[in-house]
């Protein structure tokens, strides 16, 4: 059986560019008393500038990076055989706690891989909220990074505090309509949980365009032209395109390098078709890049939730008598994915007709994207480093799940 | 110029500064405890009960039907039905348990409930002095009044009652055309009872207007 939506083919030519060959790294080969011996040094797990519990075992040469072993595991608490023991509403509050800055792209995710499985249709209206909820789920999750990455790089929590401002406003929009603000747990089979009120998406509405586009102006004064952010974010951390195709990286990590390649636009998924937005490409696929694709996707997204607001159509927020509690889908095995901020997440999900998944597997894009990050810290500074992992944006609830 | 990137960010910063001593919107931050913060309706963090009485277990909506302990994702609901001597199930819970050391607040409970019996609270403030017993919720703990709920959750529950009048009117109706039915098949064999003797017919509409 072959489930739609699976094809993993890559829409560009230059996607499809064979892998080169890896930085080998540049140890060198004397070691006399002026240079003195390489050191390792155990970055983490409870370091500040690794985003949770995340360790870097580093091998230094001065200060220069020869060697960097990644080490994760820590926050592990077993989800998907979690998951595999549930019925499949009880996975959705758990998909909340993978990447737990944009829970409303998780639930969107796995609630699509049910709907494929099961074969549930889903109502216009719903599928207009959810682009709306998914966009503000990126918005958010982007102006976190923005403002976490210049904490790693130094400027002690300006730019952070002005980013987590503007967050929190959205977040008590989101507390609000979902009863959490980032446990949201607000997809459900075949729709939304609940509807989503006129005059909340009239205030989100109002918020992106006055209160959001002042902080995207002041933010992109404060940043875009820094000096001391130049100088330490172009060209550290370069990923080539082919390395980044070959490691299976994706999200705006991806396009960073250079490869137009988007899944709201290749899978053309929900109604994504009807919204003309454009996707930032970058050029370098440094740390700088890397930053101003997420400064300039949520001009974006803002753009496709004012159209979506403005042509949101009545109707079922979610399929009239659609099962929720005690489903049990036929055998048979998908796999689903969306765009989400951090990638392309997807859920693998094999049913055996009982009321539990008999396998469900996430493929969650801050781990994949982590593969990359030897190749692209050797040759940089230890400093740098921390940079780096800043602009791949990983949270360990995914990353260990 | 080397150096303008920076004036213009610190000309930014200097603006937020100046513009926290009177711009709302730049200093956002709230003095709790001193400050409450606003809890919008729809917030949710552990379950309870509601009952509609006076009386806390005579009077609890929960049919102990178990549907929230089937699925709850931490698995932090435990139920025990109540039976009477006999050994026969009624229809309420002699042990209603919650864990909230192990529940994570998703409201799935509350959800499929279908008594409307447990709801999600807006109590964030829990403290405990053991983490053990007193994080473990008994059926007498979680029970809470529906004056409570309707305190807390104003629109769901104008919305319930809502559905629940329609519900009853919609019983009352079908038991009242269900009575006509009767009544109506109660007539159409008495008609054709008396078609089959048209005499006693005749002779009773004579009595009936006598009668008038």
């Amino acid at each position: 059986m072959t489930p739609p939506n699976t094809s993993f083919t890559a829409s560009s030519a230059s996607a499809r560019a064979p892998a080169s060959a890896p930085a080998s790294p540049n140890i060198r080969a004397v070691h006399d008393d002026f240079h003195g011996d390489l050191l390792e040094v155990s970055m983490g797990p409870h370091h500040p500038s690794t985003h949770g519990v995340f360790r870097m075992n580093v091998t230094l040469d001065g200060e220069v990076v020869v060697k960097l072993q990644p080490v994760f595991g820590y926050l592990h608490r077993n989800h998907e055989k979690i998951a595999e023991q549930n019925s499949y509403l009880a996975a959705i509050p758990y998909t909340d706690r993978l990447d737990y800055l944009s829970s409303l792209t998780n639930n969107w995710a796995y609630v699509r891989a049910v709907e494929q499985l099961v074969g549930i249709a889903v109502p216009e209206r719903a599928e207009y909220l959810r682009i709306i909820l998914g966009e503000l789920a990126r918005i958010i999750n982007h102006a976190c990074l923005v403002g976490f990455l210049l904490n790693d790089l130094g400027t002690s929590f300006t730019p952070l505090l002005y980013s987590l401002r503007e967050r929190e406003r959205m977040l008590d929009l989101v507390e609000e309509l979902t009863g959490s603000r980032m446990m949201c747990n607000f997809f459900r089979f075949g729709g939304l949980r609940a509807d989503v009120p006129a005059d909340w998406l009239q205030r989100l509405d109002a918020y992106l365009g006055d209160g959001f586009a002042r902080y995207l102006d002041e933010q992109d004064a404060l940043l875009t032209g820094n000096e001391i952010l130049l100088a330490r974010t172009q060209n550290i951390g370069v990923l080539p395109p082919a390395l980044a195709v070959s490691a299976g990286i994706s999200g705006p990590m991806l396009r960073a390098s250079g490869v137009p390649y988007d899944i709201r636009k290749v899978d053309n998924y929900s109604l994504y078709g009807r919204f003309p937005f454009q996707v930032p490409i970058g050029d370098h696929g440094d740390c700088y890049d890397r930053y101003m694709m997420r400064m300039l996707e949520m001009p974006q997204s803002v753009q496709i939730i004012q159209q979506a607001i403005e042509e949101l159509p009545s109707g079922d927020f979610i399929t009239p008598k659609q099962k929720n509690a005690g489903l049990r889908p036929k055998v048979g095995e998908t796999y689903s994915r969306i765009e989400g901020p951090k990638g392309e997440i997807g859920f693998h999900l094999v049913s055996d007709g009982t009321g539990k998944p008999y396998r469900y597997r996430v493929r969650p894009p801050s781990l994949i994207n982590l593969t990359a990050l030897e190749d692209m810290c050797i040759g940089q500074t230890l400093a740098d480093t921390v940079v780096i992992l800043g602009s791949v944006d990983i949270v360990l609830g995914e990353v260990d799940r | 110029m080397l150096g303008t990137g920076i004036l213009k960010g610190l000309f930014i910063t200097a603006k937020n500064l100046v513009g926290s001593y009177y711009d709302k919107e730049r200093l956002t931050t709230l003095q709790y405890p001193e400050e409450a913060a606003n809890i919008p309706e729809n917030y949710r963090n552990f379950p309870f009960l509601v009952f509609d009485g006076e009386d806390a277990v005579s009077t609890l909506r929960c049919v102990a039907c178990k549907m929230c302990e089937k699925e709850c994702p931490p698995q932090c609901i435990y139920i025990v039905s109540e039976k009477d001597e006999k050994g026969k199930i009624m229809r309420r819970p002699k042990v209603f348990d919650i864990d909230i050391s192990v529940c994570m607040g998703c409201g799935i409970c509350a959800e499929v409930c279908p008594s409307s019996a447990i709801k999600m609270d807006h109590i964030f403030e829990v403290t405990a002095k053991d983490r053990f017993s007193d994080l473990l919720l008994h059926r007498d703990q979680l029970a809470k009044s529906v004056d409570y709920y309707k305190q807390i959750h104003p629109t769901d529950f104008a919305v319930e009652e809502k559905a629940r009048a329609e519900k009853k009117r919609v019983a009352e109706e079908k038991a009242q055309a269900a009575a006509a039915a009767t009544a109506a098949k109660a007539a159409a064999a008495a008609k054709t009872a008396t078609a089959a003797t048209p005499k006693t017919d005749v002779a009773k509409a004579a009595t009936a207007t006598a009668a008038v």
